[in-house]
């Protein structure tokens, strides 16, 4: 083990590339050279120093690790810190995207600077959440990564930018100040800010309930679940590029992060309680979802609209409340991470070149682009959950975890994969193959050297995932095997209880 | 060497597939075919190993997979005799289509991406069926599905290509959509995923003498509480959808004949030799189970009888050379399920077995035929190619003989076809299922449909005067060397096969052939059974078949006008098959359209009006509302703030007074 904060290291090394940021100037070439190639180094760095996190993680320990406590006196809070098997590798997801944004906006010439700072302090506020052990902590960094996602959409998305900046804060924002309301009644009643020690506290009943709404209201809008997902298609068509990768690869994952590290655990009667909804809601977002993104007509709504129908297995897996359930969803968030955003990036290699996401625009690019077809088939192949890709892994999970709990819902939710065909397929047909036809396809040229390097290292590690998933699911083996032996366990104590008053 | 067999072609498919370009297309191919035949000598070498010899079944771990809780799964294979068998079909195929394919595909520009593609599926096939567990099996079942999809859509400008790979994987989707929901019951009930567990466990299962219907709920599917009877079908049943899909059995057919609009060979290797056996494979491979549920087995029976019957109907009136060989093939898959549903798994198999060589003879056959007439496939422009590509012709003939079972009854001199698929016939006639009866019925009448189309097919490519335009007969020309090898390796399979290996697969050689890897239950006796069947049910394939050929003799050779009379009388029913049924436009009329409806409806509807109506847009706009109302409150003339704080005030003042009052 380590002796110094690795931990904070990593999360606020960003936040001091943008001191080095902030005095060079953008108007120039050189100067938006070294901007880029600073932020580059910079996420490239944080992501190198994250792996000795999984290195010198113990597989074997459920608790949390590489713990940094420093009391706030007087105020009641502290800043801890600290990862456990569920959080740890969600800190190298979100350290393995960040230098693939930075590539991907490669192109953008329109304050540069403020670009880069923004991604920055998104990725510190999101290592920051995966990081946090003290609720006050975690919601701090919750919302703070509101705002720059906000300003990357309003200042450098597409048309209709405000609304849709809009839409996605209005979402979000409903959903957080009830959590603060819940975090307050927290502190009221466990009479401590402390993450791990609101996980052995045990919340009365009715109370659990209350709090477990409040809760479902924040996390359900950001993973986000049916009916409240409307803005996700919008945030994602009006975001630049790599904003959208964000969106999908890591933002997207801090409601199931949520859900797991709160709502499971700290209200366990709760969860059983209302677990009948949460898989009504997650039918209703594979089936609904997934009919709705066959019928679209922009490349990048009909991704984001797949990516609603994939959560709906996350949310679904984590409410089974057992071991495949669980794992499930944490590797189908995973996955997920790496496949969405790796699908998004592969419009935004064609919409550099066309300027347009419209589906009708394209056809047969397989012609002249064999090496982008070939990168597309992979990750289309993964969302459709093709086994040997890691997209299946998660989604069989889920979906065997779902089936031990009731076999409706897997029955239900197993249509997903009839109409995740449908959809993909469709839009592969639709973009690659056909003729030539179209004058302004002719000229487009197959992926650039920038473009290999992004795309190349995803499909390797979509398949390597889909054929050896065992180093995640060692990681988070233990930690997950303590959280569903402590659910059942409350279950078993609650049934106890209510046996004798019967 | 197992390593070897299995991922030689995997290796194969990626020197092909990602240095294709840089190597050439000539090093591309040579490296995948000789792969492929290296794995098919060590194929055959398994073969005699494991299945003539008398090893037991060998098990080599590979690889952690997935391991969550009580679900280990790993990548390991497993070979017993009835791998070892698909072991040959696959690689002996696969290899001859290979070195076919190097004559056929000569003209492409794209022939490293085709050799890297049939070698992937070749690897997919064969994770499939050395598999050791239900998943790894799922991966080559959906392995085989996406090389399948590629092949198919292999000339990706053709929009028909294009929608037909689509198709062919969103239907097996369909079947896989069972297959899924059956393993996860499987995982259920046996707590394991792997075949040894699952068939040790499965002991448990056997029905007892004299326990009373009923017993203990050990499974809730779908709302109803199984006991240990009930449970099993249900999960078989769910097995076996998935087997539906991928052997196009009848419902989940219709995406088998699309799938011709890929190139010749792959049609040999993919839709007729092997992929679309799997399904045949992955019941008899749980044969464990299914032989415990005797409502699982019958609905087998009824859905191959069904199918026999329905493709070869649909087979009679077909134009399209190639599709009259793939309705064919689903027919003949009909057969195969019909022999396991009665509990003649070994039959089965055999079917498969010569079946493989036959069906990829005439595919293979085919194409040497479309290959000459400048790729023509409708039959209705051909005639009379029989003196200008005789070595072809007489392949034809061959596979067409072995197809319709033609050998001397009482004997054992027949072709493959004679001994497989007359065993299925006689068994369905003895043996005790309650479809049975049926399934004997519809066999007899497919194979006599079968001989029918199958002369048919002959006739009209073949005999007569040429209908093809005279430049076309003109450059009619022989196929080359290498693409007429293989044909002559699979006739002698065709013709040998049966007789060779009868006795192994069901017959006097059945058990210490098979060593347990197929089960029965100690009252299933069909392979003794059979072979007392009565004269005339021995006699009626034969005479079926003879029937069929006579037939299409006289419509096709002696007055060619009686067909094209027929058709004229009898137009719906002829219209009727033609259309295959109408299957298509009744799916795209119950979940094609209804889909497309519902996903417009719900976005434009649920998502636009409902959910952001009465959401976001609506809260906003109704700020809007309220706000623009408050600004109209602020007049600005004094006195309207005065009368205002006035009312204010008198409220205030009332409250407190009463309010103190009560």
């Amino acid at each position: 083990m380590t002796d110094w904060p690795i931990l904070s290291v990593v999360t606020f090394i960003p936040l001091v590339c943008v001191l080095f940021l902030l005095p060079i100037r953008d108007d120039t070439e050189t100067g938006r050279r070294n901007i880029r190639n600073v932020a580059l180094l910079g996420t490239g760095f944080t992501f190198v120093l994250s792996l000795f996190i999984w290195i010198n993680f113990q597989n074997a320990d459920p608790g949390f690790q590489f713990v940094e406590n420093v009391a706030m006196t007087g105020s009641g809070f502290s800043y801890a810190m600290g990862v456990d098997g569920i959080s740890m590798l969600f800190v190298i997801l979100t350290t393995f995207l960040m230098p693939f944004c930075i590539l991907a906006s490669w192109k953008i010439e329109k304050r540069v600077r403020e670009y880069m700072i923004a991604f920055l302090i998104l990725e510190t506020m999101m290592l920051g959440v995966f990081c946090a052990l003290d609720i006050v902590l975690f919601y701090v960094f919750f919302e703070a990564g509101l705002i720059p996602m906000f300003i990357i959409i309003g200042v450098w998305g597409g048309k209709r930018r405000v609304y849709a900046s809009f839409k996605f804060f209005l979402y979000t924002l409903l959903g957080s100040v009830l959590m603060l309301l819940a975090i307050m009644a927290m502190y009221w009643d466990a009479g401590t800010t402390d993450i791990r020690s609101l996980l052995a506290h045990d919340f009365p009943p009715a109370m659990q309930t209350w709090l477990w709404l409040a809760f479902f209201a924040s996390f359900a809008v950001k993973m986000p679940m049916w009916p409240v997902h409307t803005w996700l298609p919008d945030a994602h068509v009006e975001a630049p590029t790599a904003g959208s990768v964000i969106l999908a690869g890591v933002l997207l994952k801090l409601g199931g992060y949520g859900f797991l590290r709160f709502s499971l655990p700290m209200f366990p009667l709760a969860s059983d309680y209302f677990a009948p909804m949460v898989f009504t809601l997650s039918i209703v977002a594979i089936i609904y979802t997934s009919l709705v993104a066959m019928m679209q007509q922009d490349m990048k709504k009909l991704i984001a609209y797949s990516s609603v129908a994939h959560m709906g297995y996350v949310t679904m897996g984590i409410f089974a409340a057992n071991q495949q359930g669980v794992q499930g969803a944490i590797f189908q968030m995973l996955s997920h991470g790496l496949v969405s955003s790796a699908l998004f990036l592969c419009v935004g290699v064609v919409y550099d070149r066309l300027h347009t996401r419209e589906i009708a625009a394209y056809g047969g690019l397989a012609n002249n682009m064999p090496k982008y077809a070939l990168a597309f088939m992979v990750f289309t192949m993964a969302n459709v959950g093709l086994p040997g890709t890691s997209g299946f892994v998660g989604e069989f999970l889920t979906l065997l975890g779902a089936f031990q709990a009731n076999s409706w819902v897997a029955f239900f939710a197993t249509f997903g994969v009839i109409l995740s065909a449908c959809y993909a397929l469709w839009l592969y047909r639709r973009v690659m193959f056909g003729a030539l036809e179209k004058e302004s396809l002719k000229a487009m040229l197959d992926l650039s050297g920038r473009e290999k390097v992004i795309l190349y290292p995803l499909i390797a590690l979509v398949i390597f995932y889909g054929v050896y998933p065992a180093p995640i699911f060692d990681a988070t083996a233990a930690s997950v095997d303590a959280l569903v032996n402590n659910y059942t366990a409350s279950l078993q104590a609650a049934r106890d209880l209510a046996l004798p008053v019967n | 060497m197992y390593h070897a067999i299995v991922f030689l072609p995997l290796i194969g498919a990626i020197i092909a597939g990602l240095f294709g370009r840089s190597i050439g297309a000539k090093a591309s191919e040579y490296v995948t075919t000789l792969f492929l035949i290296v794995a098919a000598v060590l194929s055959w070498v398994a073969f005699f190993t494991v299945a003539m010899g008398d090893a037991e079944t060998i098990k080599i771990p590979v690889m952690r997979w997935i391991d969550s809780g009580t679900l280990n799964v790993e990548w390991a294979f497993r070979i017993d005799t009835l791998t070892a068998v698909m072991l040959v079909v696959v690689n002996t195929v696969s290899s001859l289509v290979h070195v076919y394919s190097i004559g056929y595909m000569h003209h492409d520009p794209h022939r490293p991406r085709f050799f890297a593609y049939l070698s992937l599926f070749t690897f997919a096939m064969l994770m499939l069926v050395t598999s050791d567990n239900l998943v790894q099996m799922f991966f080559g079942w959906e392995g085989v599905g996406l090389a399948s999809y590629l092949l198919i859509g292999f000339w990706y400008k053709k929009p028909s290509a294009a929608a037909a790979a689509m198709k062919a994987f969103i239907v097996n989707r369909v079947g896989d959509f069972g297959f899924a929901l059956g393993i996860f019951g499987v995982f259920v009930l046996f707590g394991s995923v792997g075949f040894d567990t699952i068939f040790a466990g499965a002991a448990d299962f056997i029905p007892q003498e004299g326990a009373k219907a009923g017993g203990e709920i050990i499974m809730t599917l779908f709302g109803m509480s199984l006991d240990k009877g009930h449970a099993m079908t249900g999960v078989c049943l769910l097995l076996f959808m998935g087997a539906m899909g991928k052997s196009a059995q009848f419902l989940l057919h219709t995406w088998l004949p699309d799938a011709m609009e890929g190139p010749t060979p792959v049609s040999a290797l993919i839709h007729a030799a092997t992929m679309v056996t799997a399904g045949v494979f992955l019941v008899a491979r749980m044969s464990p189970l299914f032989e415990l549920s005797q409502s699982a087995l019958t609905v087998v029976v009824i859905i191959g009888a069904i199918t026999a019957f329905f493709a070869a109907t649909v087979g009679l009136v077909q134009n399209d050379i190639k599709r009259v060989i793939a309705y064919s093939t689903c027919s003949q898959l009909g057969y195969m399920f019909v022999a396991l549903g009665i509990g003649a798994y070994g039959a089965a198999i055999f079917h498969l077995f010569t079946h493989a060589f036959f069906k990829a003879l005439l595919f293979l056959g085919a194409g040497s035929v479309i290959h000459s007439v400048s790729d023509e496939q409708d039959m209705r422009r051909m005639g009379g190619l029989r003196k200008h590509i005789p070595a072809t012709y007489w392949m034809m003939i061959i596979g067409t003989v072995a197809l319709t079972g033609l050998g001397i009854p009482g004997t054992i001199i027949g072709t493959s076809g004679f001994f497989s698929k007359d065993a299925i016939i006689e068994s369905a006639f003895m043996a005790h299922n309650p479809a049975a009866g049926f399934a004997f019925t519809l066999l007899v009448v497919a194979a006599l449909f079968t001989s029918f189309y199958s002369w048919r097919l002959i006739f009209m490519t073949f005999h007569g005067k040429p209908r093809a335009s005279a430049d076309v007969m003109h450059h009619v020309h022989e196929s080359p060397p290498v693409m007429l090898v293989p044909l002559y390796i699979l006739a002698a399979g065709a013709l040998l096969a049966g007789f060779i290996f009868k006795d192994y697969f069901f017959g006097h050689h059945y058990a210490e052939f098979w060593k347990g890897a197929l089960f029965t239950l100690p009252e299933n006796e069909i392979v003794e059974e059979y072979h007392h069947v009565p004269l005339w049910v021995a006699l009626s394939p034969f005479l079926a078949m003879l029937i069929g050929f006579a037939t299409a003799w006289f419509f096709y050779i002696r007055s060619p006008e009686t067909p094209r009379r027929l058709a004229g009388e009898h137009q719906g029913l002829y219209q009727f098959l033609l259309n295959k049924w109408y299957f298509d436009e009744l799916y795209d009329f119950l979940f094609v359209r209804p889909a497309k409806w519902l996903g417009t409806f719900l976005w434009k509807q649920g998502d636009g009006r409902v959910i952001d109506g009465f959401g976001p847009d609506g809260i906003a706009a109704r700020v809007q509302d309220i706000s623009g109302r408050a600004v109209r409150l602020q007049t600005g003339y004094l006195y309207h703030y005065a009368f205002v704080m006035l009312i204010g005030i008198a409220a205030l003042v009332t409250w407190m007074m009463l309010g103190s009052a009560f």
